[in-house]
């Protein structure tokens, strides 16, 4: 009864339901659901668990995915930290060129990565503009190594946190701080508990969208990377390799891997949002 | 069927510029033009077939269609589309302009000639998965091999339909170094030296990659040394493995990373003439490959007699002795040096080139060499 009335009649008093559950589940079989299960159907059915498992399971694609996801975890962590404050600043101050900066922080949306890729290592090269004074300085290389993989990644997932963020920060009451400082809290104490805490969930949602973004980045990275086997090798670069020798089997043994892993990130991040959204009740 | 027509003529308008299209005809006389997958797939492949075996049954047929019509010819402008590898570029931009008018002057219409490039590899994957390309002219013999055993379209005996195993012109490895070549690069066993950086490609995705990795290969055979431990010794010396050889050019030119680049010949003189000749100087060694990059045409991509006969011109007009002069232009070492410029030739030294029969031909070096787990992986295996 009740998966009739789900079925046929609109679960909801507002018009157009039928329509636009329609559209929408089309869109997304078309464009996402389809895709997905072709790629799981070759992989189970055409290929078999074995031979997959056969081709995960050696030290090198150990090391390309251990490096995307440990590359992508830091650069993700480091945009958290970043963008929060970066949204934070772009809301509560007023200072000169502000429109320019907020609408610079959309350029690694709107640039073609591949350029981004050769941008990034035409300056943190040996002989780079920036890599040329961290080498003198600190003599460390920068391009061509693990540091320029997060580098690359920092900067495509950089929008993700500050545009999730920036809205709640600018839907915060003023009030609310007032309020906790009336009442005795510290400026620190204000904000680790008040303003943090309503942040949190938004703040995730941009985090679990700058991992995804920067997992399966191959554009960028692969200019700045270096592409040593099993130092400096992603994981997208080896399912390329794969498909060079069209072995397309391997390939989507290694997407399949990639997909299980990022699947298992998300919902672990979907689950602390629950948890904190819980934590913050009614706010 | 009308509505099928309408659309029809909209789609040819808004795809073909209007100098290339046909003259309008009353819709009563327009002929069927099955130029294009679009026009086969308006009007069904077996009707037309079938209008010269049995023209009374078409007749009723067409007459049932209405609007289609078959009393002449198709007269327009014929396309051909060549999938070709990234450092081509320059020379096929010269070639389809040389061809043209040569087809012309055979009492042909003017040809529409467009050429894709890209890397090697991955061009050969996209003829796979469906690129409609009429002929190939690919980096490695493997690469159009794949395509005939994958999809069935390019005949299995296709390298012996064209003289010179099917490769109009060669190529080979040299290294480019820098200018007045500071760490004295003379040969192979200069580069597995302590302190060296020698910058190439990642041979699993370029095919160029390939072919310095065999050059190597052959040095150490040719000199009685083990081959395995001198190319692992080579690699070693490699800082950045990029994945196409243009990046590997960008690499050692714009960065200023690595002692010297292994490279195409063809790819070293256009750095060369395009980067400033007073930057690099080009060393030759003493053994090195005999690269045949080498064309076949996409039978099973051809949708009638006349394209057949424009592909398979295309292809072997590339041995006429202006198109090779063209080759020669484009630094590559082309085979008939009779309508070339001197210089054009003088510019080649000699070298011991080894081809790829020397390894056992591409069925058996790509497996044991650039195979999943062959002889390059083990260089990168972890100790």
């Amino acid at each position: 009864m009740h998966l009739r009335s789900f079925a046929i009649k609109s679960p909801t008093p507002m018009p157009g339901w039928g329509l636009s559950f329609g559209i929408m589940l089309t869109m997304l079989s078309v464009v996402v659901l389809i895709p997905i299960t072709v790629l799981l159907w070759r992989g189970f059915v055409g290929f078999g668990a074995t031979g997959m498992w056969e081709v995960i399971n050696r030290p090198r694609v150990w090391n390309a995915l251990e490096l995307s996801f440990r590359a992508a975890l830091v650069a993700s962590l480091f945009n958290l930290v970043f963008g929060v404050l970066l949204a934070w600043v772009l809301v509560r101050y007023r200072f000169p060129g502000k429109r320019l900066i907020d609408a610079a922080v959309d350029l690694p949306f709107a640039l073609p990565t591949a350029v981004a890729g050769i941008a990034l290592t035409a300056i943190y090269a040996p002989n780079g503009v920036l890599g040329s004074v961290i080498m003198e300085t600190f003599g460390m290389r920068v391009a061509y190594t693990e540091l320029g993989i997060w580098i690359a990644l920092i900067f495509v997932g950089l929008p993700f946190v500050v545009r999730t963020v920036q809205p709640v920060i600018e839907e915060i009451d003023r009030e609310t701080e007032e309020a906790s400082a009336t009442l005795g809290a510290s400026r620190l104490r204000t904000l680790t508990h008040v303003v943090l805490p309503m942040l949190t969930p938004a703040a995730l949602t941009g985090f679990a969208l700058a991992l995804a973004r920067s997992v399966g980045e191959y554009g960028s990275v692969i200019f700045i990377a270096g592409n040593l086997p099993n130092v400096t090798e992603i994981a997208p670069l080896l399912i390329v390799i794969r498909l060079e020798e069209f072995d397309y089997d391997g390939g989507v043994a290694i997407a399949i891997a990639m997909l299980a892993i990022s699947f298992t990130l998300l919902l672990a991040i979907n689950l602390i949002q629950i948890w904190s959204r819980r934590r913050m009740g009614a706010v | 069927m009308r509505l099928l027509n309408t659309l029809r003529n909209k789609i040819d308008k808004a795809l073909i510029p209007t100098e290339a299209r046909e003259p309008r005809q009353p819709e009563s006389a327009r002929t069927i033009n099955n130029d294009t997958d679009l026009n086969d797939m308006l009007t069904t492949q077996s009707t037309y077939r079938a209008s010269f075996a049995w023209p009374h049954l078409v007749a009723v047929a067409a007459v049932g269609l209405g609007a289609v019509s078959f009393l002449a010819p198709a007269v327009s402008a014929q396309t051909l589309l060549n999938v070709s590898y990234d450092p081509t570029r320059e020379l096929y931009r010269e070639y389809n302009e040389w061809f043209a008018d040569w087809w012309v002057e055979q009492g042909n219409p003017r040809p529409h000639i467009q050429t894709s490039h890209g890397g090697s590899g991955a061009q050969a994957r996209a003829v796979i998965d469906g690129l409609g390309a009429h002929v190939v002219t690919l980096a490695l013999a493997g690469d159009i091999s794949a395509v005939a055993t994958n999809t069935g379209k390019i005949p299995a005996d296709w390298q012996s339909r064209l003289p010179n195993n099917s490769s109009p012109y060669t190529s080979t490895i040299v290294f480019l170094v820098r200018e007045g070549n500071p760490k004295n690069l003379q040969d192979w066993d200069d580069l597995i030296a302590e302190g060296v950086q020698v910058i190439t490609p990642n041979p699993k995705t370029s095919g160029g990659a390939r072919w310095n990795y065999l050059a190597a290969w052959g040095y150490a055979q040719e000199n009685g040394l083990d081959p395995a431990d001198f190319v692992g010794a080579l690699y070693r010396n490699v800082p950045v493995l990029d994945t196409a050889a243009r990046g590997s050019t960008t690499t050692f030119a714009q960065r200023g990373l690595g002692d010297v680049l292994l490279a195409w010949e063809n790819e070293a003189y256009l750095a060369l003439a395009e980067l400033g000749e007073d930057q690099f100087d080009i060393v030759v060694p003493s053994v090195s490959v005999l690269a045949e990059p080498p064309v076949a045409v996409v039978e099973g991509n051809i949708p009638d007699d006349a394209t057949h006969a424009l592909a398979t011109a295309y292809l072997e007009q590339l041995y006429s002795p202006e198109a090779q002069a063209i080759a020669l232009k484009n630094f590559y070492r082309a085979w008939d040096t009779s309508a070339a410029d001197p210089a054009d030739v003088a510019r080649f030294p000699d070298v011991n080139r080894l081809s790829i029969d020397y390894f056992g031909g591409w069925e058996q070096a790509q497996p044991e060499h650039f195979g999943d787990g062959g002889i390059f992986d083990q260089i990168y295996t972890v100790q």
